[in-house]
């Protein structure tokens, strides 16, 4: 079943055309790479998913629904969730009013004023949500900015999967990682495919990215260039997509030693 | 992650229950104290009742600037036309009051529309023309000013009908009136910021642009509701001290916004957005008014009370941006 769906996405920043038409399906509980040489518009294309760009034209059906005219707020709720590669987190601001940022759950106050924000309810729930992630935490009162890098990224992943999304877009999740950490969060990608959420995970490593997902979507100059079966290609078929011919062999052996 | 082996004294653990369950720096409240301690011995004058709401009177035009500095500021924005636009408010009140000859709760209600119409125009200004919150609010600075001393032919306007009169004078309970304004829009203002998700909203949004968009919430819309909001405090502020005085005064307000936006900055608020409680505000507009009720207690030339103002402002910045340097890893 489709779950997410782009037929011909355009998107230009002024004379700067990014996208081309881009075409791209994601099935429920796929997990899809999304890989591609610097600038080939990547971010910005997940950026028109989420909803932060509009794009300049095509279709993009979630679940179904025609989303193109949804905020990323009302996208949010239908179960899209991306994780940035800056994070996005309110560095000033705790865990807890990180995760729920947006999304706060409110109470009223002597069974009469409504709109108060029920911090106790965010606290237990944002302390679950970390537990289940395996993740430890110094303390949850305190702000994300005061965290390690691996730390503030679990609080982004938290507010990720705190709302049962159904799809997630990881950009570069393991740029900055130590290496078990990198093992973690490719196992959590795992772990949501199994559960039937879909993921879309951008990444440079591509050794990663040949390990967790279904497939692979090579983004060159703007297209969607190729659509390749993970179990059916290799590091050199992939590369060589990226780089779009010439010697592939030579580039093929750099990405390897790098 | 065992980053907290050292126990940490019980200075720094009281400093950190300060901020995390009252949102203010513990700091604040000691300088206050201090502050206090020292008037009290230098001038005996100072602790009489009598003084003491001396300096709630001069400090509930200050506070409720200061409320809207705290917002602002804590949305990452900036409003210097605080006080332009209390003086403006004061003048709009009393011309509708007294030349138009309207109902006196027309009059007093015109202040706060006076003063929302201007923080309107600054959010519009901002959020659709992209012009900077500094220009923009600096320009109106002069605008609001101008357009006061226009409306009143730079004369002031007297005669206000006693009901106006009475929400500057009046003292029901023996409680001077703008005092209770003051403490009523305190506590609205607090449970506002700290405890509804357009406060903690505002605070994200000074904090980081991008992750409250990516949050969903509708940023623009956002900041242009805090301006307008802005716009109306120091309207109400303009209202309480177009009564106080008696009359619409072309010239109230001037430099009003540096004291307010010392007292927010005094209270913790983070000058780059992110962090503000009312509560410090408060005790920021306190320290202001007792600074300046303590400097005329010593008959201290108003010129160097200007320069004291100044100077604490510069302090306060310092002051919280070394600890902010100190706390976080950003």
């Amino acid at each position: 079943m489709t779950l997410l769906a782009l037929t011909g996405i355009r998107k230009s920043f002024g004379a700067v055309d990014v996208l081309h038409g881009v075409d791209l399906s994601v099935a429920a509980g796929e997990v899809v790479g999304l890989v591609g040489d610097n600038g080939a518009g990547k971010s910005t294309l997940m950026k028109t998913i989420t909803g932060i760009y509009r794009a300049d034209a095509g279709t993009i059906a979630f679940d179904g629904r025609d989303i193109l005219q949804l905020d990323p707020g009302q996208r949010r709720e239908l179960g899209i969730e991306m994780i940035y590669q800056d994070l996005s987190l309110a560095k000033q601001q705790d865990v807890s009013s990180n995760i729920f940022l947006g999304r706060e759950p409110t109470r009223k106050l002597f069974g009469v004023i409504p709109g108060i924000v029920d911090k106790a309810a965010m606290d237990r729930q944002a302390t679950k949500m970390i537990e289940r992630l395996g993740a430890h935490l110094p303390s949850i009162n305190r702000a994300v900015g005061s965290f390690s890098g691996g730390q503030q990224q679990t609080v982004a992943i938290a507010r990720a999967l705190t709302f049962n999304p159904k799809l997630v877009i990881m950009d570069e999740p393991t740029a900055a990682l130590a290496v078990r950490e990198v093992q973690s969060v490719l196992d959590l990608i795992r772990r949501l495919k199994s559960e039937g959420i879909a993921v879309i995970l951008i990444s440079h490593r591509l050794n990663d990215v040949l390990s967790v997902t279904d497939r692979i979507v090579v983004l060159r100059h703007g297209r969607a260039d190729a659509d390749l079966v993970t179990a059916n290609t290799n590091m050199n078929e992939v590369v060589s997509r990226i780089v779009g011919g010439g010697d592939q062999s030579a580039a093929a052996r750099h990405e390897q030693r790098g | 992650m065992n980053t907290q082996t050292a126990k940490p004294g019980i200075w720094a653990q009281a400093q950190r229950a300060s901020v995390e369950r009252l949102h203010i720096r513990l700091e604040s409240f000691v300088v206050l104290l201090v502050l206090c301690a020292v008037m009290a011995v230098l001038s005996p004058f100072f602790l009489s009742v009598s003084n003491f709401l001396n300096i709630l009177l001069a400090t509930s035009t200050i506070g409720v600037l200061a409320i809207a500095a705290t917002f602002v500021i804590g949305s990452g924005g900036l409003d210097l036309s605080l006080g332009s636009v209390m003086g403006l408010a004061g003048v709009v009140g009393a011309f509708v009051a007294v030349n138009l000859e309207a109902p006196s709760l027309v009059g007093l209600v015109a202040c706060v529309v006076a003063g929302a119409i201007a923080g309107y125009i600054n959010g519009q200004l901002i959020t659709r023309a992209f012009v900077p919150a500094f220009i923009v609010t600096l320009g109106m600075l002069g605008l609001a000013r101008g357009f006061a001393l226009v409306i009143s032919g730079g004369r002031v306007i007297y005669g206000l009908p006693p009901l106006m009169v009475y929400v500057g004078q009046g003292r029901p309970f023996g409680i001077p009136t703008p005092v209770i304004i003051l403490l009523l829009t305190a506590i609205v203002a607090h449970c506002v910021l700290a405890y509804t998700r357009f406060g903690r909203h505002t605070l994200a949004l000074g904090d980081s642009e991008n992750a409250a968009r990516a949050a969903g919430i509708r940023i623009e819309r956002h900041r242009r509701t805090i301006y307008t909001l802005s716009g109306a405090l120091a309207g109400l502020a303009g209202m309480v001290f177009m009564a106080r005085i008696n009359s619409g005064d072309p010239t109230a307000g001037i430099n009003y916004e540096l004291t307010a936006i010392t007292a927010a900055i005094i209270g913790g608020t983070n000058l780059f957005g992110g962090r503000g409680s009312i509560l410090g505000a408060m005790i920021g507009a306190l320290i202001m008014g007792v600074l300046q009720n303590g400097l005329n207690l010593l008959a201290v030339q108003s010129y160097y009370q200007q320069m004291a103002i100044g100077a604490v402002l510069i302090l306060a910045v310092f002051i919280d941006q070394y600890q902010v340097r100190k706390e976080s890893r950003v």
